[in-house]
């Protein structure tokens, strides 16, 4: 398993050009499959238009502790792409003044920002109705200064969504690093001890399952049911709901798709399960990305992609509501990530 | 003309089937959804079902299929093999409890 990013490895694939360029040629240039644009159009639901802001979704920066095999964003303990408090101070700044009833953090792995409980502490004081934290879970046991995370999550009544490939050591190890699931475990235990994802629990704990290959996830309900069964049955833990994501063919799961002989499948696969119900509800209608350095994006995908919101307001620190209600958003082929069968966001399924 | 006999791109194509025959091609993939259906049965263990079968049929296809079927269903790789393992053992076992033919022939003949 590979320890450092694409980036730090001087790979070519880690230039979002790069990335672009795949996905822009070969058995979509030749016509083989459809584009994203053409196949929206075939619904009349080209251009994408965004909705009204309900989700600001914040990444506080690159840096993890883990260097997970598929991950969309080439984290990992070599990235030094980090949010400022000056940055944290504009989106506070921003929330203030919006309607947005979700506040979610993300990175990387975001408490490794230096910043992260200055910036949850003063966000939290403006009172969003829903503030998540997307937390690996390993983090919490990574060092001792990360052991009293999930009091700090009480304290500031943090809604916790974690990733958990798998109910088994095997799977999720492959996936995700030697040693993480034990690690995943003890924190998933630590957190039902605070009261975090029991039954009844304001204290919310949600689980975000994505495929550990080149499939597609399976039904969420059913993962979700097999999921509450073993985790129960073998370690006693209790969580709230799974949110089945689907890979998006971008970064190291790009470099592993194309590595493996899987691409063009995979591309096929998402192109097949398409559904133009999910394109109606796809997260970037109602979500916005803001990267390390406080730029705007439709979605984190996007950020990763350096394909920046299609609006004047281009920047946190000057987020103008009006400019970005209604902007024509971004899409390339990677789109059909979110747009297969049930469809995929960060929330989980959308149709 | 194809050089081999299986193409993994036919499986796709599987659809095409009910071109030359619409009525019969049509009740076919009705009754094989329904058969794949939360029943008595999970899903998840007709999934498993269909990967044995796969194996002693030895139909390429469908073993592409039901690999792919069970990892997306969260199947792991230990319950797949213990899976083949219930069809091998089917498959051997019709053979070797036919040797208690042969023995009643050999028994008849040459007792």
């Amino acid at each position: 398993m590979a320890t450092k990013s694409l980036k730090k490895q001087g790979k070519e694939i880690a230039n979002s050009n790069k990335q672009l360029e795949i996905l822009s040629n070969g058995i979509f240039k030749s016509g083989e499959l459809p584009t994203f644009k053409n196949k929206i159009s075939e619904t009349n639901q080209f251009p994408l238009k965004a909705k009204k802001l309900e989700i600001l979704q914040v990444n506080v920066g690159y840096m993890c502790n883990q260097v997970c095999e598929h991950c969309h964003v080439d984290a990992g303990p070599d990235r030094k792409e980090i949010m400022t408090r000056e940055t944290m101070q504009q989106i506070i700044d921003v929330i203030k003044t919006t309607g947005a009833h979700t506040l979610d953090l993300t990175g990387g792995a975001p408490e490794m920002n230096p910043n992260f409980r200055w910036f949850v502490e003063e966000a939290s004081k403006v009172g969003v109705k829903d503030f998540i934290v997307r937390s690996n879970l390993t983090i919490i046991r990574a060092n001792k200064k990360y052991y009293d995370l999930p009091d700090f999550f009480k304290k500031h009544n943090i809604h916790v969504v974690s990733s958990m490939p798998h109910w088994t050591r095997g799977k999720t190890d492959k996936q995700r690093g030697e040693g993480v699931f034990d690690m995943s475990i003890k924190a998933l235990q630590e957190l039902n001890d605070r009261g975090y994802g029991m039954p009844e629990s304001n204290l919310k704990l949600d689980l975000v399952y994505n495929p550990s290959g080149a499939f597609l996830p399976g039904d969420q309900a059913t993962m979700e049911k097999d999921f509450k069964k073993a985790l129960m049955e073998d370690f006693g833990i209790s969580f709230h709901n799974l949110f089945a994501i689907t890979n998006l063919p971008i970064a190291r799961f790009l470099d592993y798709l194309i590595a493996s002989e899987n691409y063009e499948d995979y591309m096929y696969a998402l192109v097949e399960a398409y559904n133009p119900a999910a394109v109606e509800n796809v997260m970037c209608t109602n979500t916005l990305s803001v990267s390390w350095d406080g730029y705007l994006f439709d979605c984190d995908f996007n950020q990763m992609l350096e394909l920046p919101v299609n609006s004047k307001s281009k920047h946190i620190s000057e987020y103008k509501e009006e400019l970005l209600e209604g902007r024509n958003i971004v899409i390339s082929q990677h789109c059909y990530g979110c747009t297969a069968g049930a469809g995929s966001s960060c929330q989980g399924v959308v149709a | 003309m194809n050089k081999t006999y299986y193409d993994p791109a036919d499986l796709k194509k599987f659809g095409k089937i009910s071109e030359w025959n619409q009525e019969l091609g049509d009740k076919f993939f009705d009754y094989y959804g329904k058969v794949f259906e939360e029943g008595h049965l999970s899903a998840r263990e007709k999934s498993l079902i269909a990967l044995a079968v796969a194996h002693t049929e030895q139909c390429p296809y469908c073993i592409d299929a039901y690999t792919k079927d069970g990892l997306q269903r969260g199947i792991t790789k230990e319950e797949m093999m213990e899976a083949l393992h219930v069809g091998a053992a089917i498959k051997s076992g019709a053979t070797l409890v036919h040797g208690v033919q042969m023995m009643n022939k050999v028994n008849k003949l040459d007792g």
